[in-house]
C-alpha cells in the first residue's frame, strides 16, 4: 500500500520496490558522490550504521572525514553544522530521534532558522537535518513524540515529512540540492515500509513545496502527512466500500505547506478531515484548518473534523498506546460524521 | 574580593605546552619569550594605535548612545588588549567568530566603524558581509557562537584548508552547554580553534566567583587539549599567545583555550548600572593595569614611542569616530517591506505573498 500512486514520469517503466530506509541511504549516497561538499554528522552513525540503520555502509564508502561519528551532543551536532555550512559545506546532520532534537533546538530555532536574516542575505545555510519521529512502537514518553509543530511554526525553516519511499529519496535528493535549512522528519515505523522507486542511476528529486493527490475523491478531502498517510489511504479504500469517496491528500511538507492544492480540493469536496498523530491543541493540524477556514470558507459544508493524538504523552503500555495513537477507525468515524451531513440541508458553515 | 592579579598561569595538565612557557606566574610574556617571538616596534606600535582608535571609538558609542542616536551600546573598555591583540594575532585568510563586546576585532577586520555601527543603531542585521571580512556577525545568544566555530573549524579540516578560527567569549559564557558541548567536540575532532575567554570579572552582575568553581583555562585539561590564563590587558603577550596558538591549529595540533583576564571598566551595557554591583574601590586596581598604558611603556622601553607618534594616534582616531558618527547617521534606513527579504535562498510562495500584500497595503499611506 505503499506502492500508493506516484506522479507519472517517464522514467516510471523502471521501477523497483524498496525500503524507505533504502530509499534515503541511496539519497545520501547519490548525492555524496556528485557533491563532495555533502558529509554527515551524528551519533552512532559511521560503523553502527545509525540507530535506524540508515547510513549504514556509508563509513566504507566515504571514509570518516564525511561520515562523522560525533560526541553525545545534539547541541553542537547541530551548531557544528550550522558553522561548517558558513565555510561552504552542506552538512546532513542526523539526531538519533526528533525527541532529542528539543536539546538542540536553541541553535534550530535561534541560529539556523535565522542566519541567512541575521548575516544580511549573504550566508548560506544549506544544512539538513534528519531525524526520526512519532510513537507506535511503545519507546513510552519521551521517545515517541510528533513534534513537527514547534518548528512549523518558525519562520527560516522548511519541514520535509515524506510517507513514502519515492518521496523519501526525491525529497531528501531535492534538499540537498537546495541553500535552506531542512527539517526532514522521518516516522520510526516508515523505515521498513516498501515502495516504488525508479532504478539506481535514473535521477530524479520531489519538490519540497508540493503536496500530492494520493487518492482521488468526490465527497471529502482528508489532509495528511507522514505515516498518517498509510492510514488515511487505508481508510479511504474501506470508505470506497460504503460508497463514500475521499479524497486523500499527502502534504509530504508541512512548511512550506502546499495550500493551493488542499484548498482546490476543498472548493471540491466542501468537507474536510485534517488526520495528524501529533497532539491537537495548538498544532499543525489546527494551523492548517484556520487556513482553510481563512481562505475557503465559503467552500464548506462542514465544520473541519480534526483527527489527532490523544492529549497525553504517549503511554508505555502497549494498549494504552493504541488508545492514545489516531488510527483507521477514528478516520472512518470522522469522514462519516461530516458525509451524511451533505444531505441535511442547513447543516454547515455557511 | 576580586584576585586581580592571580594569573598564575603555569599548570600541570600540559607540562610540554611550548605556549604555556612564554608566561610568567602573572601570565605576562617572558623576556625571553618575547625576544623569540621577535615582534617588531612597528608591529607593536599598529598594536597600540588600533587600541587607541577603539578606545575612542568606544567612547563615540557612548555618545551616540546618550544622544539618542543608539538604542544600545556595549563598551569595550578594558577589552582592548584582548580584542586587538587576538584579531591582530590571526592570519587575514583565518576566520573569526566574534561575540557582542567584540567590536574592536570588527574593526581589527577592515569593517568600516560607521557601518559596523548600524547593527547598533537597529538599522540592519548583518552590517557587514562575513565572508568579505571572514568575521560572523557579532552573536548576543550567549555561547552559541561556540559550536559554530567549531564547526566551521571542522569543515576547514574537512577541506584541508590551513585555515585557524578564532571565537571570542566571556566567562559567563563558560557555563552555558553549548560551550561545553563545543570544546568537548573541539578536543575529539583537533578542530583548528582558538577558544578566546575575555574574562571580564563580571556577566552583567555576576561576579567570576559566582561563575566559574576554579579557572577557565584548567577546563580545556579536560577537554585533552591545553588551556592558558594570560594577563588580557598587555597587548603583546595577547597578541604572541594567540598568535602561537593560532599556528598550532593551522599545524594540526588541534584547540587551544586562552583565557585573557581583564576588567569591565563601564557598565555591561548602556542599559546597565554597575553600581548596584560593584564599587570604585573594585574598579580601581584594575585601572593601574589600563592596556593603553601599558603599550606606551613597552613602546617607550623600546624606544619606540614618541609624543608626535602619540599625537598622530590621537587625531586619527579623533578623525575616525567623526567619521564613524557621519557615516552612522547618514546611513539608510530600510523600507519596511524588507522585513520579509532574506528569510530564505528560495522563498515560498505564501512568503512572497506576505510581502506583496504588505507593501501594496502600505504603499498608498507612505506617498509622503
Ligand atoms: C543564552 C543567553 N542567556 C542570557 C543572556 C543575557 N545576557 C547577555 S550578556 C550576559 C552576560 C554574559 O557575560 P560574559 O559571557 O562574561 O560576557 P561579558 O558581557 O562580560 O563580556 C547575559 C546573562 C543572553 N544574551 N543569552
Ligand atoms: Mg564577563
Amino acid at each position: 500500500m505503499a506502492t500508493a500512486k506516484e506522479p507519472e514520469r517517464n522514467e516510471k517503466k523502471t521501477m523497483r520496490t524498496i525500503t524507505y530506509r533504502e530509499a534515503l541511504r541511496e539519497a545520501i549516497a547519490e548525492e555524496m558522490r556528485r557533491d563532495e561538499r555533502i558529509y554527515i554528522l551524528g551519533e552512532d552513525i559511521a560503523g553502527y550504521g545509525g540507530t535506524y540503520g540508515v547510513t549504514k555502509g556509508l563509513i566504507e564508502e566515504f571514509g570518516e572525514k564525511r561520515v562523522k561519528d560525533t560526541p553525545l551532543a545534539e547541541e553542537v551536532i547541530a551548531g557544528a553544522a550550522i558553522g561548517s555550512a558558513l565555510g561552504g559545506l552542506r552538512p546532513i546532520a542526523e539526531l538519533m530521534t526528533m525527541n532529542f532534537s528539543l536539546l538542540a533546538s536553541d541553535q534550530i530555532i535561534n541560529s539556523l532558522a535565522k542566519f541567512r536574516y541575521m548575516f544580511g542575505g549573504q550566508a548560506k545555510l544549506p544544512v539538513v537535518i534528519r531525524m526520526p519521529a512519532g510513537g507506535g512502537a511503545q519507546r513510552g514518553a519521551q521517545h515517541s513524540q510528533m513534534l513537527e509543530s514547534l518548528y512549523a511554526h518558525i519562520p527560516g525553516l522548511k519541514l520535509v515529512m515524506p510517507a513514502t519511499p519515492y518521496d523519501a529519496k526525491g525529497m531528501l535528493k531535492a534538499s540537498l540540492r537546495q541553500d535552506d535549512p531542512i527539517l526532514f522528519i522521518e516516522h520510526e515505523l516508515l523505515y521498513n515500509v516498501k515502495g516504488e522507486v525508479p532504478d539506481l542511476g535514473v535521477h530524479y528529486t520531489v519538490p519540497l513545496d508540493q503536496g500530492i493527490v494520493r487518492r482521488e475523491g468526490k465527497d471529502v478531502t482528508i489532509v495528511t502527512f507522514s505515516r498518517m498517510v498509510h492510514i488515511c489511504s487505508q481508510a479511504a479504500e474501506d470508505l470506497a466500500k460504503e460508497g463514500i469517496e475521499a479524497e486523500v491528500i499527502d502534504l509530504r511538507a508541512i512548511r512550506p505547506i502546499d495550500l493551493d492544492l488542499v484548498l482546490d480540493s476543498v472548493r471540491k469536496t466542501n468537507r474536510v478531515v485534517i488526520a495528524e498523530e501529533g497532539w491537537k491543541y495548538y498544532g499543525t493540524g489546527q494551523g492548517i484548518a484556520a487556513l482553510i477556514y481563512e481562505y475557503a470558507f465559503d467552500w464548506l459544508d462542514a465544520p473541519i473534523a480534526h483527527v489527532t493524538g490523544k492529549d497525553v504523552p504517549m503511554p508505555y503500555s502497549k494498549v494504552l498506546e493504541r488508545a492514545a495513537l489516531p488510527g483507521k477507525a477514528e478516520v472512518i468515524a470522522a469522514v462519516k460524521a461530516l458525509v451524511p451531513a451533505r444531505a441535511t440541508a442547513g447543516v454547515g458553515a455557511r | 574580593m576580586v584576585d586581580t592579579l592571580g594569573a598564575r598561569a603555569a599548570h600541570d595538565s600540559h607540562p610540554a605546552d611550548p605556549i604555556a612557557a612564554m608566561v610568567n606566574a602573572d601570565g605576562l610574556l617572558t623576556a625571553e619569550a618575547e625576544r623569540a617571538a621577535n615582534i617588531s616596534d612597528d608591529v607593536l606600535r599598529d598594536l597600540y594605535r588600533r587600541m587607541a582608535i577603539c578606545r575612542r571609538l568606544d567612547q563615540e558609542g557612548l555618545n551616540l548612545q546618550r544622544q539618542g542616536e543608539l538604542g544600545l551600546w556595549g563598551p569595550i573598555a578594558g577589552h582592548e588588549a584582548a580584542q586587538v591583540g587576538a584579531a591582530m594575532a590571526m592570519a587575514e585568510t583565518d576566520w573569526i567568530f566574534p561575540y557582542y563586546r567584540d567590536f574592536a576585532m570588527t574593526i581589527c577586520r577592515g569593517v568600516d566603524p560607521g557601518i559596523a555601527m548600524t547593527w547598533f543603531r537597529g538599522l540592519t542585521h548583518g552590517a557587514w558581509n562575513p565572508y568579505e571580512h571572514r568575521l560572523g556577525p557579532l552573536i548576543i545568544s550567549v555561547g552559541t557562537q561556540v559550536p559554530h566555530a567549531v564547526g566551521f573549524a571542522i569543515g576547514c579540516k574537512l577541506d584541508h584548508e590551513p585555515t585557524a578560527v578564532l571565537v571570542g567569549f566571556g566567562e559567563g559564557s563558560t557555563s552555558t552547554g553549548d560551550w561545553h558541548e563545543a570544546m568537548n567536540f573541539a578536543g575529539v575532532f583537533k578542530a583548528p580553534v582558538v577558544f578566546l575567554c575575555e574574562n571580564n570579572q563580571w556577566a552583567i552582575s555576576v561576579p567570576m566567583r559566582e561563575q566559574v568553581a576554579g579557572r577557565v583555562a584548567d577546563r580545556a585539561a579536560g577537554y585533552g587539549f591545553p588551556g592558558l590564563r594570560i594577563d588580557g590587558s598587555d597587548v603583546l603577550t595577547v597578541y604572541t599567545v594567540v598568535r602561537a596558538a593560532a599556528d598550532r591549529a593551522r599545524h594540526g595540533e588541534g584547540p587551544y583555550l586562552v583565557e585573557a583576564l581583564t576588567y569591565r571598566f563601564q557598565a555591561h551595557t548602556t542599559s546597565d548600572d554597575p553600581t548596584r554591583y560593584r564599587t570604585d574601590a573594585d574598579v580601581e586596581p584594575w585601572r593601574a593595569k589600563d592596556s593603553i598604558a601599558r603599550a606606551t611603556a613597552r613602546l617607550r622601553d623600546r624606544g619606540a614611542f614618541s609624543d608626535d607618534f602619540e599625537r598622530a594616534v590621537a587625531a586619527e582616531a579623533e578623525e575616525t569616530a567623526l567619521a564613524m558618527r557621519a557615516t552612522l547617521l547618514s546611513a539608510a534606513t530600510p523600507h519596511p517591506g524588507q522585513a520579509f527579504d532574506l528569510v530564505f535562498a528560495n522563498p515560498p510562495a505564501s512568503l512572497l505573498r506576505e510581502q506583496a500584500e504588505f507593501v501594496a497595503e502600505l504603499e498608498p499611506g507612505s506617498a509622503e
